[in-house]
């Protein structure tokens, strides 16, 4: 039972950050109409920023402090550069031109840090454990990214649904021509937006440092689940990429960990454990099929 | 459909070049150039099925790779079989694995195609982003399951002891080996001019244009669309085999999405919905691959880019820059 409760946790820690990544990439596709295949190299940024940092100056605040607008700015520099032409392209280039992106980035990070992986520790003041119920210690760092990500859920929602900021997304979301018409300067917004999304993905990737390694290509695995999540929740919706990152998080942490097991009952051990890796490794892509099949434009449609 | 002067001696030219390659290169003293040809010529016939669903058929699919690496699994698997002498399958029906490329290849594109009805079943019924998502959530998964497969080499992929044995034909030779691949590159141009040339070619591209419009005239686009799907499932599979034989290794990077991501570039920036696009656009991409990757290590730092400036400013492609007075869908 105890255990059941450690995979839970666990899958909530993975669901929060995919959350982080697909909050950015939902709004940037439901707003902006991109599909930014790049944003896993914002992820990997921030991470990469963060070890520097940390390896300098030993402190995980500080490499989280200097990793956000590290990334902000690079996810801006590129909206300007790059990506602000594609709004308007069809789905395809977008995906070409952002493939070149991380490319790009991946040679880049690699050329700056080296092809070997980093590591990052856990900042001390959260290297313990905590106990949830007696009983059951759970690692506080594990625990710190499930608060920190309920918080920017909730900040999230504050202020796309209670801010001014938040009412010109909306509104440009469901019609560009006529916010800009308003005289909204709808260039900048965007590039906000596409910020705040970078900021998140840095985020995640600061938090996923010390579990996962600091590596080239870190971006894109991650990326490709942060699009199952967005598909399964609703292009565009915010709501639905929470609940679409939690189902994913869970669903993946959980059947890694009982699929083998549950096998076992009725197979020989060693094919128990290669069948059940295997459909725990495409249990959520199982998951994604599963809801389009169902709701073709996933859990909680955007607009109408 | 008649093609200005300057394209069809382009197009003759480029074949005569392509069949007098080896003993010309052999002359020169620079054999791996066939090696090199026939590597592009395997990526010009997997360009060339996409471009059938991608060009024509304006599906977007994001998980071709999955077919190409699933047809050079079946003809390692098969070979593997074969050299230990077990049986495949037992039950319910007796399999014992072959060395043939008579058996091999045509199993490797009829277990794609089959692939790839299933998922296209299921994937058809999305559309725009959701149908790119969905073909990369498919090829995700194959790509996991090879992983996963630890009698084939799990992660680290799976040697064949040699190239398929086909006839007179020695596959072990490198130049035998291109000619056949020549063969099978041009005859899949052949049949794909026919084909999108045909009625299902122009109920295609109508379906790329219009779908609810071709709904409406009573053609069954979904039936269709899948006819299609499967068809560019077969020829990938096909393409696999191929690549299988020539590097005479498989391994799960083979349906990376990265891959499925240079198929994609390859149609694009050869030109899609242009039946030789594919050709010019594997060319390009595996030189432009050969020529960075001597001049510096970090070459990606400079494809990347590239590929970006081509979908910002070049449309059309590179073949639209040779056959200037042609038209798309030509």
């Amino acid at each position: 039972m105890l255990l059941v409760l450690e995979q839970v946790l666990n899958g909530l820690q993975l669901g929060v950050m995919l959350f982080l990544l697909a909050a950015g990439l939902t709004l940037v596709l439901g707003i902006m109409n991109l599909v930014n295949l790049a944003h896993g190299s914002l992820y990997m940024i921030g991470a990469f920023v963060a070890a520097g940092v940390i390896r300098l100056t030993d402190s995980f605040l500080l490499g989280l402090l200097a990793a956000l607008p590290a990334a902000a700015l690079v996810g801006m520099a590129v909206e300007v550069i790059a990506l602000r032409r594609l709004y308007t392209r069809q789905h395809l280039d977008q995906v070409l031109a952002t493939f070149g992106l991380i490319l790009f980035f991946n040679e880049l990070v690699r050329i700056l840090w080296g092809p070997r992986a980093l590591f990052m520790d856990v900042p001390h003041w959260l290297s313990g454990t905590v106990e949830i119920v007696p009983g059951a210690p759970y690692p506080a760092f594990r625990l710190a990214i499930i608060v920190v990500g309920g918080a920017v859920a909730g900040f999230l929602y504050w202020l796309v649904r209670r801010t001014r900021l938040g009412m010109l997304i909306r509104a440009g979301a469901s019609n560009r021509e006529m916010v800009g018409a308003l005289g909204v300067d709808i260039k900048r917004l965007y590039t906000l937006v596409f910020g705040l999304g970078a900021m998140l993905a840095a985020l995640a990737g600061v938090m996923a440092g010390p579990i996962y390694a600091v590596e080239v290509g870190m971006g894109e695995p991650v990326l490709i689940v942060a699009f199952v999540v967005v598909v399964i929740g609703g292009i565009g919706s915010v709501r639905g990429a929470l609940v679409g990152a939690l189902l994913v998080g869970l669903v993946d942490t959980l059947g890694r960990a009982f699929l083998p097991t549950l096998f076992r009952a009725f197979l020989a051990p060693d094919t128990a454990d290669g069948l059940g890796a295997a459909l725990a490794s495409m249990a959520i892509y199982v998951l994604m099929a599963a809801v389009l099949a169902w709701r073709p434009r996933g859990l909680f449609p955007a607009h109408g | 459909m008649a093609r200005p002067v300057v394209t069809r001696l382009f197009i003759w030219g480029a074949l005569v070049l392509l069949l007098a390659l080896p003993p010309l290169v052999q002359g020169l003293g620079a054999d791996f150039a066939v090696g090199v040809a026939t590597r592009i010529l395997i990526f010009a016939l997997v360009g060339t099925s996409l471009n059938l669903i991608l060009g024509y058929g304006g599906m977007v699919s994001f998980g071709h790779a999955a077919f190409f690496g699933a047809g050079a699994y079946v003809v390692a698997i098969l070979a593997q079989h074969d050299t230990y002498g077990e049986p495949l399958l037992t039950w319910p029906i007796a399999v014992e694995g072959t060395q043939s490329a008579f058996i091999a290849w045509p199993a490797a594109m009829a277990v794609s195609a089959i692939l790839a009805l299933v998922i296209g079943v299921v994937a058809l019924r999305t559309s725009g982003l959701y149908f790119i998502m969905i073909t990369l959530a498919f090829a995700q998964m194959l790509y996991f399951f090879f992983i996963s497969l630890r009698a084939y080499g799990g992660e680290d992929g799976l040697s064949l002891f040699a190239r398929s044995a086909a006839g007179p034909l020695d596959l072990a030779d490198d130049v035998h080996f291109y000619y056949l691949v020549l063969g099978l590159v041009l005859l899949a141009l052949w049949l794909k001019r026919r084909l999108v040339a045909a009625r299902f070619g122009r109920v295609l591209r109508g379906i790329r244009d219009n779908e609810r419009r071709m709904q409406a005239l009573g053609f069954p686009t979904f039936r269709y669309k899948l006819a299609a799907f499967a068809m560019a499932g077969a020829a990938a599979g096909l393409a696999g085999a191929l690549i299988a034989n020539q590097t005479e290794f498989v391994s799960p990077s083979f349906l990376d999405w990265q891959r499925s991501g240079e198929i994609l570039v390859i149609v694009i920036l050869g030109g899609m919905g242009r039946v030789y696009g594919p050709v010019a656009g594997a060319a390009a991409f595996l030189l432009l691959e050969e020529v960075l990757s001597a001049w510096t290590d970090h070459w990606m730092l400079v494809l990347g880019p590239i590929l970006v400036l081509v979908v910002l400013f070049a449309k059309g492609g590179i073949w639209s820059l040779i056959d200037r007075g042609g038209q798309a869908d030509g």
